[in-house]
């Protein structure tokens, strides 16, 4: 067995040599002094492939359009086993990638690694950054939610506002009039196209850099060397085990982010950056007006510059930590100043706010929904709307829950969403509803009034009910009777209605309501026995209402038309 | 360090390298293919409201078309669909799905024979569904049937051949 694979061994080494190779690679000779602090490097490479990996296996069931992608996503999510750690693990492997690359970086500053003759490893390793932040940039949009939306919204502006280049930008990302299509599509494919190769090909040089100069040593190492196998490995592979643990558990535990559907007429919508960008979000604020360009563009130039330059300005032989005070100050302020940028950002966002006391009355009820929105809750039963949405909690579906994105909407952007969704959610998967405006118009004023709170027990309206309100609005009763505060004062209020009269008593009014009242100026109805019976039983359900206005309108009524009494 | 400690110690970190690497493979091997190669469970056919019973004549099959939602991964889309339903008596009502058994031609009933007909191979059926003759290796499939009133909701397809058994 083992002649075998001696064997086989030396039949491949003759070929490729590859064994060569791999002990080559292994069995470097680093400083003594290496250990403990230059673990992070390889974290960074091992992240990266985890990253490649994990974005690799999301393509399979990710469809990378507006819209479809955002459904994709979901579908990944809830319909496929493991398809949650998948993306939690790309989207926080993103995050602690960026972690892991700063702190790379602290390392090599603080020990002054980048010094002769290492300055182009350090300057590709600042090519890395920059690349590492183009991916967070540019998977930031892939989701295709409104976080992703708005997000990019304002990246693109910034890009726009570039001296020179500006307009010829936003042409570039397909961003003149808002973000669609071209725009995702460009992102899409420098995500997974072209910065991949790109990164692979740095990193390669990077690790060719570190090899060809040398593990950088501590100061005080003179002579001895030891093997980068076992010894190194093993350390880097202790740390790439550490973070691959924190890693996972948050993939698991910590609830990746997904909101609804990009929208991008939501105009309540607070678009803030990935945690990383938020001190570059909250530099933009310091500067208004004309000093906007200094943040963003002058100062990130500057201080990209500054880091490509840091080997040439720093040209002291001295790496000792302790002697190397300039460094260390300029270190502690860039952190001190970050966290603090990135601490107000978080401090001062608002929290979304959910504004059902700007929808006008709050229902919590069935019974207490004016006929137009009881007739919605028809057309929604008819349209099969619930086949995508929710309305109250319960298992995601593919559209968003109805009840908690309804009421920041109006009235004309929902007909208009109707009649052809696209228009105003590019991307949607809704197909329009074929009504007519009135019809549309009743549905729109039962979303209306839908707060997550009162979905459940609107939801529960009646069949029956539901008919007899339809049956309310095709006669138009509307005109001279108030229901539950909407409608005219010609007739009588009919809210309470069962405590004043009999069914038969309604029955008979609506059929003939001259056998009542001579003087009565209500029409007669001829409605068939289905429409009769689901009309009475609807109004005898309206609960009796303490409202002022609509028992002032009821005494009006009375002293101007000297109807039936109610009493 | 005598050489004997040094050898342990280097057998232990390589031992813990292989170790580790291990463990970090197989969490990510591991889901990676439950995630690639478990298909997704299949969604069920909600039912769907496909006319009204009230037109039917005992006995004669009538094709109703009705829109239905079939879910095509994360897409949802609405399809035509239709049924070859049959009124046997009041509670008895027999819906097929509109494809033969044998190849996915649309058959059709022949008014004048009292039976169904698939034009492709000539496979022809009973009004119960039963084949006559041809190559069709089962009886129509049918779809599971609701009635609500008069309303006539379907739900998922299947061969009756294999419920029987």
């Amino acid at each position: 067995m083992n002649s075998l694979k001696d064997h086989l061994v030396r039949w491949v080494e003759h070929r490729t040599g590859l064994e060569t190779a791999i002990k080559n690679f292994l069995y470097e000779e680093i400083p003594a002094s290496s250990g403990w602090h230059q673990v992070f490097g390889s974290v960074a490479v091992f992240l990266f492939l985890v990253q490649a990996f994990t974005g690799l296996l999301l393509a399979f069931n990710y469809a990378p359009t507006p819209g479809e992608a955002y459904n994709s996503l979901k579908y990944i999510m809830s319909e496929l086993t493991g398809g949650h750690l998948m993306r939690g693990l790309h989207h926080w492997g993103a995050s602690l990638m960026i972690v892991v690359v700063v702190t790379h970086m602290t390392q090599v500053f603080l020990f002054g690694a980048y010094k002769k003759p290492r300055e182009a490893t350090w300057i590709v390793g600042v090519g890395l950054l920059l690349l590492t932040l183009a991916y967070g940039l540019t998977g930031y949009l892939l989701p295709w939610d409104n976080r992703a939306y708005w997000g990019t919204v304002v990246t693109t502006q910034i890009a726009s506002k570039a001296p020179l280049v500006g307009s010829y930008l936003t042409r570039l990302l397909g961003s003149e009039q808002s973000i669609g299509v071209v725009t995702f599509a460009r992102f899409y494919a420098l995500h997974v196209l072209l910065l991949p190769p790109i990164t692979s090909f740095l990193i390669l040089l990077h690790i060719y850099l570190v090899r060809k100069h040398g593990v950088a040593p501590l100061p005080d190492d003179r002579g001895a060397t030891k093997k980068f196998f076992p010894e190194q490995v093993f350390k880097d592979t202790v740390a790439i085990f550490v973070a691959f643990m924190a890693l996972f558990v948050m993939a698991v535990a910590v609830k990746v982010p997904l909101e609804r559907l990009a929208d991008p007429t939501d105009t309540a919508y607070i678009p803030r950056p990935e945690w990383y960008f938020l001190f570059l979000f909250q530099t933009l604020k310091l500067f208004e007006g004309p000093l906007e360009l200094l943040g963003t563009v002058v100062l990130p130039t500057l201080a990209i510059l500054a880091l490509l330059m840091v080997p040439f300005f720093d040209r002291g032989a001295c790496k000792r930590l302790a002697q190397r005070t300039v460094a260390l100050g300029v270190a502690g302020l860039a952190a001190i100043g970050w966290a603090g940028l990135t601490v107000t950002a978080i401090v001062t966002t608002p929290k979304t706010p959910i504004s059902t006391e700007e929808a006008g009355t709050t229902v919590n009820d069935w019974q207490h929904l004016p006929p137009e929105a009881l007739v919605g809750i028809g057309y929604f039963r008819e349209e099969r709307c619930a086949t995508c949405h929710n309305l109250a909690e319960g298992t995601p579906r593919i559209g968003p829950n109805l009840a908690t994105t309804s009421v920041r909407k109006s009235p004309a952007w929902m007909m208009e969403h109707f009649r052809n969704p696209s228009s105003l959610v590019p991307g949607t998967s809704m197909p329009p509803i074929h009504l007519d405006d009135s019809q549309l118009s009743s549905l729109a004023a039962f979303l209306l009034k839908l707060t997550p709170q009162n979905a459940r027990a609107l939801e529960a309206a009646p069949d029956v009910a539901v008919a007899g309100a339809m049956v309310f609005k095709a006669n138009q009763c509307g005109t001279c009777h108030t229901v539950n505060g909407e409608g005219m004062k010609i007739g009588p209020a009919l809210n309470g209605l069962s405590q004043r009269r009999s069914k038969e008593w309604v029955e008979e009014q609506i059929r003939n309501p001259q056998s009542h009242s001579s003087e009565t100026m209500m029409p007669p109805y001829k409605l068939s026995q289905s429409e009769m019976e689901s009309l009475v039983t609807y109004l005898l359900s309206l609960p009796a209402v303490k409202s002022l206005s609509i028992a002032q309108a009821n005494s009006e009524v009375l002293e101007r038309f000297q109807l039936p009494s109610l009493n | 360090m005598t050489e004997e400690q040094t050898k342990d110690r280097r057998n232990f970190l390589v031992m813990a390298i292989y170790g580790l690497g291990a463990l970090i493979g197989a969490a990510l091997a591991v889901p990676a293919t439950v995630y690639l190669l478990w298909p997704p469970r299949p969604k069920k056919q909600e039912w769907v409201e496909a006319g009204s019973l009230t037109p039917l004549q005992p006995k004669v099959p009538e094709e109703m078309v009705f829109r239905r939602n079939r879910a095509d991964g994360w897409k949802i889309t609405s399809e035509k669909a239709t049924a070859w339903v049959v009124k046997m008596s009041q509670k008895d009502i027999i819906a097929f799905a509109p494809q033969c058994p044998h190849l996915g031609c649309a058959y059709h009933w022949e008014v004048q024979n009292k039976e169904f007909l698939c034009p492709c191979h000539a496979s022809r059926f009973s009004l119960e569904g039963d084949v006559l003759s041809g190559p069709s290796p089962r009886p129509l499939d049918r779809y599971e049937v609701k009635i609500e009133g008069e309303k006539l909701l379907l739900g998922p397809v299947y061969s009756p051949k294999e419920q029987r058994s």
